[in-house]
């Protein structure tokens, strides 16, 4: 029973709006629109469990003093206060429960919240992900070697491209008359892309299109119930 | 004002240098970042939920019009039973709001899926290709109708493939070869776009070695 | 002597930084070529007719800013010129601050346009394509408010814009799911609005699909490349157009790190007979 009408649940809720699809009228419209209305309300208190689930692992730690707690401490820290900011004076144009805090505001420049954001969230979230450009130029060197017919071929076009996009292609072929337009590595670039690349993409995403279809249909029947946890 | 300003972006630049540290080797500077960084995050979503979901499309709505909005609570109800999950005893009660949120999406991704990526696609690859007058995109049209069934080729492996039926999926290698290529030149250009982002910030804003 | 992978990653790794700061320091001022996909996306909104109401998603974080920002800001830009109001939303949280940032950098050009009348803020939704597609049957419904709590009924712009099917052109700037593809998949093949709209170069191989005969998409930024493409055609010299010259360099730098990685690899497969 406890998994049983879960699946019953799932397969009504999908049934349903495959067959608003169809019929778009009265009842199946409005039944769809409930449950999209529904769905944004349970996503918001899905992202709340995600922060007690977060919360509760960090006080564990710190708690319990595994090693490297002490780090814990300052997540746990920056989480409180970024919150307690944010439920205080709100965030750019929205108040919080004291209102916009026009006095400390003034003193801050922004918001407390904004000013956390801008000054400590936006230069860790940009520089964490611009590490990665170490780590593609590394790559590039190591591991971009050419072995055979199908790394020449993921070679040559990597080559074209990285080239193609920017400025630099841009002046080496630049001089070629328009009669081999075609050659000038800008063009080739875009001819890249717009067809043997998008060939390959849109065969990709037909392919993962049937399986997600697939798999939607899976669930909707509920032959796959591998979401509701616990095994078989 | 000005000298929160001034405090602000150091502190950034000590974030962003506490980050770039990780270049050097793991170290408890990129350790305190990381972990500054995951709670910030996490605060950030909750204040937005809040703020954006919550309050207007839940909590003032109900206090607006309560007998106008009575259904509402059956979302309300499902979203606390969502919150059981926490406890082991009380997780099978999550089972019902995951229920309808995951039946919602999968009816809603088998028709959406099914119309922009097999039905649009299969068409936009249905085209005539000698309809241009020019050489390398009459060229390009063919290679796009050729690449697009080898690939597809390639995926279905629920027959072995060999002999002579081996070899469309062969050239459909050939063609992910290449988009592959084009990903990783696109890659490259993405992480070197973030990197400037950051040199930017550091030489300009903090620094003021650029204007 | 054999060297060091840490070292020698080190080595990379300087390398790097010094190629993408000098030209940083030292402006060459290189031009780029505009591509046929840029140009799609900014014919879209230059033949819109003024007045009309265009929807401009931030779906990113600073994660990917130095890539879409630029693009937002220019949209914004765009869309002021021509007289048009523009609809902010996001359907990242940290997208509603990106947008309010890029708000920020154009109005200084733009000191006139109001907020209500020219703009709105509507802000965060959750819930991706399930979300978009319930703006298909009411916007109003989907956010009651907007990021100032103002009532959706009392916004002057938002007279008469009901539904998805109400706005001219859908742009969602996009660094992952959601964004650009389920805007796409909802507003364009389910509502028939015109969707535009960037993404990060990563992710742009897989968009270029559905640029086709059936206008899945109407144009692609893809990369900080194609946003210094869309400042060109606008005539402003954005953040984009500034990084070009340190993106040209670094990729220099990084093909010449493919050809001594394969030199490498060929005398070492030479020594080793």
């Amino acid at each position: 029973m406890k998994k049983s009408l879960p699946l019953i649940f799932a397969f009504l809720v999908g049934f349903v709006v495959l067959l608003s699809e169809f019929i778009p009228h009265r009842p199946f419209n409005q039944i769809v629109s409930t449950l999209e209305g529904w769905f944004m309300i349970i996503s918001g208190f899905a992202i709340l469990l995600g922060q007690i689930s977060l919360i509760r692992m960090n006080t564990y730690k710190i708690i319990h003093k595994v090693p490297n707690w002490q780090y814990n401490l300052a997540g746990l820290i920056s989480f409180a206060l970024m919150l307690s900011f944010g439920l205080l004076w709100g965030m750019r144009e929205t108040p919080g429960i004291l209102g916009h805090g026009e006095g400390i505001t003034a003193w801050l420049g922004l918001k407390p919240f904004d000013y956390l954001f801008e000054n400590a969230y936006l230069p860790l979230s940009a520089t964490l992900f611009s590490l990665l450009a170490f780590f593609i130029a590394s790559a590039a060197y190591r591991a971009f070697i050419i072995r055979g017919l199908e790394s020449n071929l993921l070679m040559i076009t990597a080559i074209i491209v990285i080239i193609g996009r920017t400025s630099i292609g841009t002046m080496l072929t630049g001089w070629l008359p328009e009669s081999l337009s075609f050659w000038h590595i800008p063009n080739l670039a875009d001819y890249i892309m717009e067809f043997p690349n998008t060939a390959a993409q849109r065969a990709i995403l037909i392919s993962a299109g049937l399986g997600i279809v697939g798999s939607s249909l899976r669930i909707i029947l509920g032959i796959e119930r591998t979401y509701l946890g616990g095994g078989k | 004002m000005a000298i929160m300003t001034t405090i602000g972006i150091w502190v950034a630049a000590f974030f962003t240098l506490c980050i770039f540290s990780f270049l050097y080797k793991d170290n408890p500077f990129y350790k305190f970042a990381e972990q500054v960084f995951v709670g910030l995050s996490a605060a950030y979503w909750l204040v937005y939920i809040i703020y954006s979901i919550m309050i207007p499309n839940l909590f003032a709505k109900l206090s607006s019009d309560f007998s106008g909005n009575l259904i509402l609570l059956i979302p309300a109800a499902l979203g606390v039973m969502m919150l059981m999950r926490i406890h082991p005893k009380t997780e099978w009660i999550s089972r019902y709001p995951i229920s309808i949120m995951i039946g919602t999406t999968a009816g809603i991704s088998m028709l959406r899926y099914m119309k922009s990526d097999i039905l649009q696609q299969v068409t936009a690859t249905m085209i005539n290709p000698f309809a241009s007058g020019s050489v390398p995109v009459i060229i390009g049209n063919l290679l796009l109708i050729i690449g697009t069934i080898c690939g597809v080729y390639f995926f279905y492996f629920s027959k072995k493939q060999e002999g002579i039926s081996k070899w469309p999926s062969k050239v459909g290698i050939w063609f992910l070869m290449v988009s592959f290529g084009a990903t990783f030149g696109y890659t490259v250009m993405a992480r070197i776009s973030l990197l400037i982002g950051r040199l930017e910030f550091l030489l300009g804003d903090w620094l003021h070695i650029i204007k | 002597m054999k060297m060091n992978i840490l070292i020698e990653r080190r080595i990379i790794f300087t390398v790097l930084f010094i190629a993408v700061a000098l030209p940083l320091i030292f402006p060459i001022g290189w031009k780029t070529e505009v591509s046929g996909y840029t140009q799609m996306v900014y014919d879209l909104i230059e033949s819109t007719p003024d007045g009309k109401v265009g929807i401009i998603s931030f779906d990113y974080d600073p994660s990917t800013m130095t890539e879409l920002q630029p693009m937002g800001e220019a949209m914004i830009e765009h869309a002021f010129k021509r007289n048009q109001k523009v609809i902010l939303t996001a359907l990242w949280p940290m997208g509603v601050q990106m947008a309010e940032q890029a708000l920020e950098t154009v109005l200084k050009e733009y000191p006139d346009k109001k907020r209500g009348v020219d703009y709105v803020n509507l802000g965060y939704k959750v819930g991706g394509m399930v979300t978009i597609q319930a703006m298909g049957r009411s916007l109003s419904e989907v956010f009651p408010t907007d990021s100032r709590n103002t009532p959706y009924s009392e916004i002057p712009m938002l007279d008469g814009i009901t539904r998805l099917r109400d706005i001219a052109w859908i742009s969602s700037l996009s660094s992952g799911v959601p964004g650009l593809k389920e805007w796409m998949m909802v507003a364009r093949d389910s509502h028939d609005v015109p969707v535009t709209g960037g993404c990060t170069a990563v992710s742009a191989p897989g968009f270029f699909p559905y640029v086709n005969e059936q206008r899945q998409l109407t144009g692609l930024l893809g990369g900080l490349k194609a946003a210094s493409e869309y400042e060109t055609l606008l005539g402003r010299l954005g953040s984009a157009t500034a990084k070009m010259d340190s993106q040209s360099i670094a990729h220099l730098l990084i093909l010449v790190f493919i050809a001594l990685g394969n030199i490498k690899a060929y005398t070492t497969k030479r020594r080793k007979g």
